[in-house]
């Protein structure tokens, strides 16, 4: 009996950790963004279990060159907490839909200050072990243009135009060729009625400018 | 006849070459030991010597792309005189080798203006570079070059 209640025991030990998961969250890596305009910074989830009624959401800042996180959004028992006190109060909104695991903030009126690391951290109980995923913000003045899309626009549009040119002329002596080829076939049909001793061919082109290629 | 040929044909090489070693080699500006343009800022510091990609700014990308174009358009025509050599009908002209190699020509002398207008006046990488003193030779070689296609007629 003892040691049937032992076995038993040890294999429910090694069963129960299994119970709680991990759960995977999932940011973006870097965001970009003028000065003035609004982001929306986003934040899910995936774990093996339903959505639970205490899940939470919780974001933390971490301003650049410094060492020290703040936490600006915590969402628990179905209510959002926004800052109040810190550098985002009254700039910051919470747009997501936790019953969708969509933990996602909105930060209005972006300042050159605001570029930092932000941190989010999802809690699906009992899935409550996993890894807070973070997002890089970078606020410009001005947005800098990617290397390579201009080189890479003038060089598509002359190749384009270039390909455009060619079909269009191809189709044209196609085109022409064939109206050619009709009214010789007529010809030829009129003349073979006529009963004529002439040889008919098609059009030779005698000008050899007309030949390219 | 085939002397003519293989002296166009030479030319052209060479002016291929030119253009795809001034469009790839990075030193339009050199300064005392560096040099930068049109892809990346090279300098050799007493620790070594370092790369980084040049700035993205408008006109340098607008010089990247007048550059490749003129390396592309240079080997259409190349390949379109190979081709015209052997298709082409007795007394016929090089037409679509000279245009390609005139477009080429245009195209490297847009980007080499445009390199020279907007290039910066900060003091350092005042020289121009070997790379932008080849553009500024092939332009001629291959404006010459097509002009010579235009005129060249095929015979016998």
């Amino acid at each position: 009996m003892l040691t049937f209640l032992a076995l038993t025991s040890v294999a429910l030990l090694g069963i129960v950790p299994e119970q709680s998961q991990a759960i995977a969250i999932y940011t973006g890596w870097e965001r970009h963004a003028l000065v003035g305009s609004d982001i929306r910074l986003s934040c899910s989830f995936f774990s093996w279990r339903w959505t639970s009624e205490d899940v939470t959401f919780s974001w933390t800042y971490r301003p650049d060159g410094s060492r020290d996180s703040i936490s600006i959004f915590h969402y628990t028992g179905g209510a959002a907490y926004v800052d109040n006190k810190g550098p985002f109060r009254d700039r910051l909104e919470f747009v997501g839909n936790p019953g969708r695991r969509d933990g996602s903030i909105l930060l209005k009126n972006l300042e050159l200050n605001d570029n930092g690391t932000f941190t989010c951290d999802a809690k699906n109980p009992p899935d409550i072990v996993g890894r807070p995923s973070s997002v890089r913000l970078l606020v410009f003045e001005k947005v800098p243009i990617q290397a390579g899309v201009i080189t890479g626009a003038i060089i598509g549009v002359v190749l384009g135009l270039l390909v455009l040119i060619v079909v269009i002329y191809y189709l044209m002596r196609f085109l022409v060729a064939r109206r050619v080829f009709s009214l010789s076939v007529s010809k030829h049909g009129k003349k073979k009625k006529e009963g004529s001793q002439q040889r008919q061919g098609p059009v030779p082109p005698a000008d050899p400018s007309k030949i390219k290629v | 006849m085939r002397l003519i040929l293989l002296g166009v044909l030479i030319l052209h090489v060479i002016i291929l070459i030119l253009l795809i070693v001034s469009t790839a080699a990075s030193a339009w500006s050199v300064a005392d030991n560096s040099a930068k343009d049109l892809w990346y800022k090279c300098s050799t510091n007493n620790g070594g010597y370092r790369c980084q990609p040049s700035s993205n700014e408008d006109w340098i990308q607008a010089v990247q792309a007048l550059m490749i174009l003129s390396v592309l358009f240079c080997f259409f025509s190349l390949i379109a005189f190979l081709y015209q050599l052997f298709r082409l009908v007795k007394g016929g002209r090089f037409f679509f080798t000279a245009i390609f190699q005139i477009l080429a020509s245009v195209f490297v002398m847009c980007g080499a203006i445009i390199y020279t207008v907007m290039r910066p006046d900060d003091g350092t990488h005042t020289n121009f570079g070997y790379a932008y003193v080849l553009a500024w030779v092939a332009f001629p070689l291959c404006l010459i070059s097509g002009l010579i296609y235009i005129v060249l007629r095929k015979k016998e």
